[in-house]
């Protein structure tokens, strides 16, 4: 952007008065914060002894996990949309003509390296068929980088274990969002 | 000279072109949105997308008279005192319409859709169409049909163009395809044991303008939107059509033809735009051997030492023999035969295997498969009688090495077939040094002191000459594999010049020694130049 666009609006700094050329007001407000900050309660916890609460898991943003449909197979149809969304490019799918009649392309295999991921969620923002998901899970640890990069199957592992806890958020708000039969079935 | 006005601007066209309003459009500037019209198949008038008002200018009184209804771009040619108005509330009214239309059955699949991207009906949904939609939405589903080995047809996609049928039945002369059904039933239909199967065929999956008909090669493997695209030139055949090489990573997805008046128009060869499988195919030569002494095995060598050692090997064995494989560049040839000059002045320089398959095919549509399977006998032709004449063959070169007068031979080859059987390789047997640069192992690697790898042709850069004399620069599409250095490389590294292989400084300097290759001087144009008629032009 160029200085002269109209978009720039020029501000000129507002000068000091009494009370900022005076300091002691300001030292005061400061000291203030920092007091309140003595005594209000503790938001720090010892991870991993004690767990931290997730407050809203429906916004939280762990784990990616990749949702089944109703007959247990994947849901995502390799459209690549998360993939294209994705700024750290971690996301890697090879796509193929799907094994089942009412479904034109599925994911042969789809991996995401959790090490590169940045948790940003635009994936999940993607999705045209809410087949990707971020979950509550915030536990990411391995012990190489390999294991970090997380395949269909452990995606869908995922999916699995907290399915129940956190169902899935097209559940039930499914107006307007295709389903993967939508996407390309085949009578 | 006639004047046309396109939105208020004039155009002036030939007296003797024929053009129709969406191409004097296209010269101010202006797209008119179309999907049925192609240049290079008939008009049919049939999508209604390129509906404009035009009207006509009396030449005397300059008074302009409009037709009361739209008329189709496609279908009304231009001439002189013709008006064009493209950007009327009446005619953009008229588009969303029928952007509206085609889409009430369209399937919208886009995330699967392999065209997503490239598609018209995107585009111009985005430019010209409505942001509601009026009609229910229907969970839609788009039936897939095959129609042919290597197309496949998803039917309730088609926005009924026609695009393929008249290619069908124009170009590749087939007749193929056609519409079965009427009206709103309408569909792209194969007659039942008559699949779409010509030499031309992939080409109506470029035709389609929606996501209809697909590449059953290309089906899945990559979105169209992370390809990179390089302007290229075939080397399936003597033809040597344009095109464009659509990579990504390292590895190419697709060739698509890119339009050229003067070779291949529109459209290429089948065997062309799947004949880029070799590049990838895991039996290539993937490293430089050398053998110290006859018998031993072959031991991998670092290119910066076959550099210097190759020159020594060759010059120590005594008289040499080059064949000029005619799948190389004209700057590879040039620089290769520099280089075996330098090595030995006496050395014999022939051009490599030619490959033929079959006889020329010839389509209605005025294409040409080519018989010779290599791009550019001409060129190496033509640089090696530069450097050597008469002009030798490979027969020649074969006569040559039985009779015994050569001690050594360095045999470029690169070609993406077997090309060479045990008996004619048994030729080259005694011989003390033995260069063989290839694609693939074959029975002449086999015997090779020094079997270097060869690149492939999307991983060349230089000039071609195709079978009508024009020569078409291009760029490397991408990098040769690891443990591969393109025979330009190679060459410019052991002419001892400096920094990077530079093609366009090696063209230079051919068209500066040699009158017959003068017009590859300068810029080349993106489709080439025909060196005959630079010739009778400098005569």
């Amino acid at each position: 952007m160029k200085s002269t666009d109209p978009c720039v609006t020029w501000l000129e700094e507002t000068p000091l008065g009494l009370a900022e050329r005076l300091y002691l007001p300001l030292f005061i407000q400061g000291l203030t914060t920092t007091a309140r900050h003595l005594i209000s309660p503790k938001v720090t916890v010892s991870y991993p002894e004690t767990r931290p609460t997730v407050g809203n898991p429906l916004i939280y943003r762990g784990v990616h996990r990749l949702n089944r449909d109703d007959q247990g197979r994947v849901k995502c149809v390799a459209c690549f949309l998360c993939a294209t969304a994705c700024p750290a490019h971690c996301i890697d799918i090879v796509a193929t003509e799907s094994p089942w009649p009412d479904r034109e392309k599925y994911p042969e295999s789809f991996s995401i390296d959790e090490l590169r991921c940045i948790f940003c969620g635009m994936c999940e923002e993607a999705c045209p068929v809410d087949a990707i998901e971020l979950t509550s899970l915030l536990d990411l640890t391995g012990k190489s980088r390999e294991e970090m990069i997380f395949d269909k199957e452990k995606l869908l592992s995922v999916y699995d274990i907290t399915k129940d806890a956190e169902p899935m958020k097209s559940k039930g708000m499914d107006t307007g969002h295709a389903s993967p039969a939508d996407l390309g079935g085949r009578p | 000279m006639a004047v046309v006005t396109v939105d208020g601007k004039d155009i002036e066209i030939g007296a003797t072109e024929r053009l129709n309003c969406i191409e004097v459009a296209r010269r101010a500037g202006v797209e008119i949105p179309h999907y049925c019209w192609h240049p290079g198949l008939s008009v049919v008038a049939s999508c209604r997308m390129c509906l404009i008002e035009t009207g006509t200018r009396d030449p005397a009184t300059g008074k302009v008279t409009m037709m009361p209804k739209l008329v189709p771009g496609c279908q009304t040619p231009a001439k002189d005192g013709t008006v064009i108005v493209t950007e009327s509330a009446l005619v953009k009214e008229s588009r969303a319409r029928v952007e509206e239309a085609l889409l009430i059955d369209h399937p919208i699949d886009c995330p699967i859709c392999d065209k997503a991207g490239e598609c018209l009906l995107q585009d111009y949904h985005f430019e010209h169409g409505q942001a509601e939609r009026r009609a229910d939405i229907h969970a839609f589903h788009s039936r897939r049909r095959d129609v042919g080995p290597t197309v496949t047809l998803f039917v309730d996609r088609c926005i009924m163009c026609t695009r393929c049928v008249r290619f069908a039945r124009e170009v590749s002369g087939t007749s193929e395809l056609m519409v079965i059904n009427r009206g709103a039933k309408e569909e792209i239909d194969v007659f039942p044991g008559f699949p779409l199967d010509n030499k031309l065929s992939g080409n109506v999956v470029d035709l389609c303008p929606v996501g209809a008909l697909g590449d059953k090669d290309f089906l899945y493997q990559q979105r169209v939107w992370f390809l990179k695209r390089e302007a290229n030139v075939c080397g399936g055949c003597a033809t040597g059509c344009s095109i464009t090489t659509e990579h990504n990573q390292d590895s190419v997805y697709r060739l698509k033809p890119r339009e050229n008046p003067h070779v291949n128009k529109w459209w290429m060869c089948d065997d062309g735009r799947y004949g880029w499988h070799h590049l990838h195919d895991s039996s290539r030569l993937l490293a430089a051997e050398h053998r110290s002494a006859a018998g031993s095995t072959r031991q991998t060598i670092e290119w910066p030492d076959v550099v210097t050692r190759l020159r020594d090997d060759l010059k120590g064995a005594g008289s040499l023999a080059v064949a000029v494989s005619p799948m190389l560049t004209l700057e590879e040839a040039w620089m290769l035969c520099a280089v075996a000059r330098s090595i030995d002045p006496q050395a014999f320089l022939a051009v490599g295997h030619v490959p033929t398959r079959g006889a020329d095919e010839s389509f209605p549509g005025g294409f040409t498969i080519r018989a010779e399977k290599c791009p550019n006998r001409l060129g190496v032709e033509a640089v090696v009688s530069l450097f050597d004449q008469p002009l030798h063959s490979w027969n020649d070169l074969l006569e040559h090495v039985r009779a015994g007068r050569t001690t050594a031979a360095w045999i470029t080859a690169g070609h993406p077939e077997p090309w060479i059987d045990a008996a004619t390789a048994a030729t080259f047997a005694d011989l003390k040094c033995l260069v063989v640069q290839d694609l693939f192992d074959s029975p002449l690697a086999q015997l090779a002191t020094w079997r270097l790898p060869a690149a492939g042709f999307a991983e060349r850069a230089g000039t071609w000459v195709n079978a009508g004399h024009r020569a078409q620069s291009f760029e490397q599409a991408i990098r040769a594999p690891a443990g591969v250095w393109p025979e330009g490389r190679l060459f410019w590294n052991m002419l001892g010049r400096r920094g990077l292989y530079d093609p366009v400084a090696v063209r230079q300097q051919i068209a500066e020694s040699s009158a017959t290759l003068a017009a590859l001087a300068g810029e080349m144009p993106a489709t080439g130049v025909d060196l005959r008629l630079q010739q009778l032009a400098g005569a």
